[in-house]
């Protein structure tokens, strides 16, 4: 379904990707994960067309993703859903008005089905009874849900999720990762999620790719990331304090910060 | 080297404001090509003139009032000096036909309208609800932008003519009821002095003018703004300043062509 070869990206002269290779298919369901910069949100850009690559490529469904004009990627875009890290819902809309808000954009369906559509859609995600209510009045959690409803409004084959568990409590949390099994499942489609969650996303995700200044360092089951040794992983895994990933910004001599005399 | 650093200020600052000129020229560009949807969609453009006309209407009708009330006394007691006194209905009418109206409302809309449209837009940005339409495959200029722009455009002649009218009457109310001048003198030196194309034409095309500038400068500022608060925070700011200073110079230009020589 997705296909990443030799990505490379930079904003001015600055890497930001480095060779990333992945390939992702059809019915799976994968998390990126890293640090905050090591570029995880920057892929899932270049895979929803956001930005071209400085050199390589993303195929989706067999298509260059960058040689794509805006109507192609348009085109392209309509098989694709993507949830954003909170939620992103139009706050001018109703729940209701936003999970109908792609149906009315892209189809010819009468009110009548969009009505069952939006009510079905919002249904699978629990929240049918909310429809009426504007997103000032959701939780955090709610907002995530209605949002993952829009998101899988026209059934798409790719859907993305850029940080998914950010800022949930307990509950929402393992809530919204079922969801994100479940629907993945549901509608034969392929996930991406980007995320920091470790464990909420090892139990429900196929495969794991790690990411670290713009390269993948490991790869994996979640299983085989468990078990693994390597240190950047062992410390992400684990959130061990200090290890490749320094608890210290670098600086200077600590002693002549404090004006010490050695 | 003071001096070369100066002139790299000023060279960067200069270089970057021709940038910004170009990016919002192709933004206005970008605005009227993808127009044909808002019109075809017309109720997006209705719920637009709601939020900025309709919205904006009680300031400019009480601020026209005052307006109109000062310009009545004090064009009274200058004409008195002359014993012209009742030469203050068309005093009153041009001042504000032709240059109060156009000019005090397009400011005020800027205040009102434009920093509420560039602060929407703005926070739109800043919570990702621009970048989920476009992964949705719905062009935000068009959907978001394009009404917008045209219900500015629509509401700026409209508000500058309730402006004008309220000024009328508040000059009539000190004039006429107050100080008690004249009330057919008034009303007919009025008729007389105010030319259709000459005086209302010419204030409909400088607000019209105005419109455009001041709600494509709002936009622009809006989906241009750093997605933060201070950005956000920054583009309102300059939304309100630089429409301010378009208006003011753009009304020197066309008060220069449309009234030189009479």
């Amino acid at each position: 379904m997705v296909e990443i070869r030799d990505l490379n990206f930079a904003y001015d002269k600055r890497p930001v990707l480095e060779g990333i290779n992945m390939t992702i298919p059809k019915g799976s369901l994968i998390a990126i994960m890293g640090l905050s910069g090591c570029g995880k949100t920057t892929l899932l850009r270049h895979i929803g067309g956001s930005l071209k690559p400085t050199r390589g490529y993303v195929k989706v469904g067999g298509q260059v993703i960058h040689e794509l004009n805006q109507d192609g990627l348009y085109v392209m875009r309509r098989k694709m859903g993507m949830l954003f890290q909170f939620g992103a819902l139009f706050t001018d809309m109703s729940v209701y008005d936003n999970v109908a808000f792609q149906m009315r954009e892209h189809t010819d369906l009468p009110e009548e089905i969009i009505h069952d559509l939006v009510l079905m859609k919002l249904h699978a995600v629990g929240l049918r009874g909310t429809y009426s209510l504007m997103p000032s009045e959701l939780s955090g959690g709610m907002s995530r849900r209605v949002a993952l409803a829009r998101t899988v409004a026209l059934d798409p084959m790719l859907i993305m999720y850029d940080e998914p568990f950010a800022g949930l409590d307990p509950i929402s949390l393992s809530v919204v990762g079922d969801l994100i099994r479940r629907l993945n499942d549901a509608l034969g489609a392929t996930s991406i999620v980007v995320t920091h969650d470790v464990q909420e996303s090892l139990k429900i995700v196929d495969h794991v790719y790690f990411m670290a200044d713009g390269v993948i360092v490991a790869e994996g089951t979640p299983d085989e990331i468990r078990a693994s040794d390597k240190d950047y992983v062992h410390q992400f895994v684990h959130g061990e304090m200090d290890g490749p990933v320094p608890f210290h910004y670098p600086g200077r001599d600590y002693r002549q910060d404090l004006n010490l005399q050695v | 080297m003071p001096a070369t650093n100066t002139i790299r200020i000023i060279g960067h600052r200069a270089i970057n404001a021709v940038w910004r000129i170009g990016l919002a020229s192709r933004f206005f560009f970008l605005t009227l090509l993808y127009s044909g949807s808002s019109f075809r969609r017309f109720r997006l453009i209705i719920r637009e003139l709601f939020s900025t006309g309709v919205l904006s209407l009680i300031i400019i009708i009480v601020a026209g009032l005052f307006v109109g009330m000062v310009l009545g006394l004090q064009g009274y007691e200058t004409l008195k000096r002359y014993g012209s006194e009742s030469a203050l209905g068309s005093m009153v009418a041009l001042s504000l036909v032709r240059e109060l109206g156009p000019v005090v409302a397009a400011l005020l809309f800027a205040s009102r309208a434009g920093s509420a449209m560039t602060a929407e837009i703005g926070l739109m940005k800043a919570t990702e609800q621009i970048s989920a339409m476009e992964m949705m495959a719905v062009n935000p200029i068009a959907r978001i932008v394009a009404p917008r722009f045209w219900a500015g455009v629509i509401s700026m002649p409209l508000l500058a003519a309730m402006f004008s009218a309220a000024g009328i009457f508040g000059g009539y109310f000190v004039g006429v009821v107050q100080i008690g001048v004249d009330e057919g003198s008034f009303w007919s030196q009025m008729q007389a002095a105010v030319d259709f194309r000459e005086d209302i034409l010419n204030g409909v095309i400088k607000s019209f003018a105005f419109g455009t500038v001041v709600t494509v400068i709002a936009l622009f500022e809006g989906y241009d703004a750093p997605p933060t608060a201070e950005g956000v925070s920054g583009a309102t700011t300059r939304t309100v300043v630089t429409s301010s200073l378009a208006i003011l110079m753009l009304d020197f230009v066309l008060t220069a062509i449309m009234f030189r020589g009479n």
